[in-house]
């Protein structure tokens, strides 16, 4: 093929898949409203995400910050100002890896089976069974796994984030000669210094925490409704929805950051 | 009445449909036959507004289907069932709860009428046994006879069956065709049936029509197909056959 050709039809295929995830999570906000009809399947999604990537991301957020505090205790110690242990560990939890590797893991954990679970349906005919009911897709799948996942993604950063500047503080004291009461007070003092209910670090890290969850699930729920093709375009359908997922993970973690601690101040 | 009417569509590389006219009358099952992949489930997605013709008409009772917004195509549908091969039940959710779906998003009923209602269309389908049960723990017949129970909830005037004994064992396909029958005769719905199947063909049918090449090759009633000297006549319902 005429390698112009070939970069066009990639170009055009990457724009048709981004214009209907786009417009997918148009549709579900539309349906809003009418969220309370589908509220105990939302919960019931929700439990599932939460309970199903609680494990996995606790211990992954605490492995974090023991890394986090470790890999900035060495130098902090040839600097001998390992005070600022805990104000660095909480704040980088907080504002980056808390809601990142959240993210990383629900999209791994969750997103990989809303897509596989789309997939499925949409290769056996259950997606259009659904359409000629006249039940909309996008309210009846979508809607709940959306809401479920924006809802669920900052509860499981919030939990990430105490575990991993726990981490961080078994590192601190038992390799960096830094007290307990000294990690946990710089920590404190840190996400408390802001006078407002919530210091930027930590809404910043919830409010990206809402937009990874809600990007994780629209991107997930559209690689499953677009699958074709049996089992392979199943397989395909998860690939897409982590790969595309992660991708977003790490592009509009730097937006909303560029945003509120350069562009906004 | 549904009337199809120089219908053209192309999938992919494939020209699916091509020019591809049908008429069936109300109160009768229509029976349309072909070689796999000669459109024939392509071509009751159109009549239920899943696919949209590159060119040609589709019309149920006078009204064109193509042209219909997402309102009007949502009319459309409540008066028209669709059973899919495998059934297409919702995995999570009983075999009541699936055939109570279209009642619960539409219909302004209370619980205990769409119970009521539910109970009644599994009892027509001898399934009331099962309604507790989810997809997949109940047979192949059973998930059909689900299937055609959430079909006919609605109290369709059309139902579209897509292979509806595909992978079946005679005696539940028999079982299949009779209610297919039944549901015309009883309920004087207007059915239009997509089978490979002789027996389906000859044992629900009023009449037969048989796909080659994106189009009807040729139709007519059960008594004059079955005795026709058309090849593809001979091919799908001659003897042996099924």
């Amino acid at each position: 093929m005429n390698p112009f050709a070939h970069i066009g039809k990639f170009v055009v295929t990457r724009a048709d898949g981004a214009g209907y995830v786009c417009d997918l999570l148009l549709r579900t906000l539309a349906y809003l409203p009418r969220l309370r009809r589908r509220i105990r399947f939302c919960l019931d999604t929700a439990f599932n995400a939460g309970v199903r990537s609680l494990p996995v991301t606790l211990v992954v957020a605490a492995f974090a910050g023991a890394i986090l505090a470790m890999q900035t205790g060495i130098e902090l110690r040839r600097f001998g100002d390992t005070a600022v242990l805990g104000t660095i560990t909480a704040l980088s939890m907080c504002r980056e890896m808390g809601p990142f590797i959240t993210g990383v893991i629900l999209a791994a954990t969750v997103g990989s089976s809303i897509a596989a679970e789309l997939g499925t349906m949409q290769v056996s005919d259950e997606v259009a069974a659904l359409e000629v009911m006249s039940v909309d897709p996008v309210d009846y799948l979508v809607l709940p796994r959306v809401v479920a996942l924006a809802v669920m993604c900052p509860i499981l950063t919030v939990l990430s984030n105490l575990i991993g500047i726990y981490g961080g503080s078994v590192i601190a004291e038992h390799n960096l000669g830094v007290t307990g009461p000294l990690y946990w007070a710089s920590a404190k003092e840190a996400l408390t210094s802001s006078g407002m209910l919530l210091p930027k670090e930590v809404y910043v890290g919830l409010l990206k925490s809402v937009i990874f969850g809600t990007a994780i699930a629209t991107v997930s729920c559209a690689a499953g409704l677009r699958a074709s093709g049996g089992a392979l375009g199943v397989g395909l359908a998860v690939q897409t929805a982590v790969r595309n997922s992660v991708i977003l993970i790490i592009v509009l973690g730097f937006v909303v950051t560029w945003f509120f601690y350069f562009l906004a101040g | 009445m549904i009337e199809l009417r120089d219908l053209h569509k192309r999938l992919g590389s494939r020209q699916i449909l091509d020019g591809m006219t049908l008429s069936v009358g109300k109160g009768m099952n229509f029976v349309l036959m072909g070689p796999s992949g000669s459109g024939k489930s392509v071509t009751l997605r159109h009549i239920i507004g899943i696919l949209k013709p590159d060119r040609g008409s589709v019309q149920v009772d006078g009204q064109e289907v193509s042209t219909m917004d997402r309102s009007q195509l949502m009319a459309l549908r409540k008066r028209m069932g669709y059973l899919f091969q495998n059934g297409a039940l919702i995995n999570w959710l009983t075999v009541a709860d699936n055939v109570a779906l279209p009642l619960r998003e539409h219909a302004r009923l209370k619980n205990s009428e769409v119970d009521d209602r539910v109970m009644q269309v599994l009892r027509l389908v001898k399934l009331d046994h099962a309604a507790a049960q989810y997809p997949p723990s109940i047979s192949g017949g059973m998930k059909l006879r689900a299937g055609l129970a959430r079909a006919l909830v609605t109290n369709p005037e059309y139902v579209l069956y897509d292979e509806p004994n595909a992978g079946l064992d005679p005696i539940i396909s028999h079982q299949i065709h009779e209610l297919i029958a039944q549901v015309r005769d009883d309920l004087g719905v207007t059915g239009l049936i997509v089978t490979h199947s002789r027996a389906c063909a000859t044992q629900c049918g009023d009449r037969i029509g048989i796909l080659e090449n994106g189009k009807l090759a040729v139709q007519g009633t059960v008594d004059e197909m079955v005795h026709s000297d058309h090849p593809l006549a001979r091919a799908f319902l001659g003897g042996g056959a099924d």
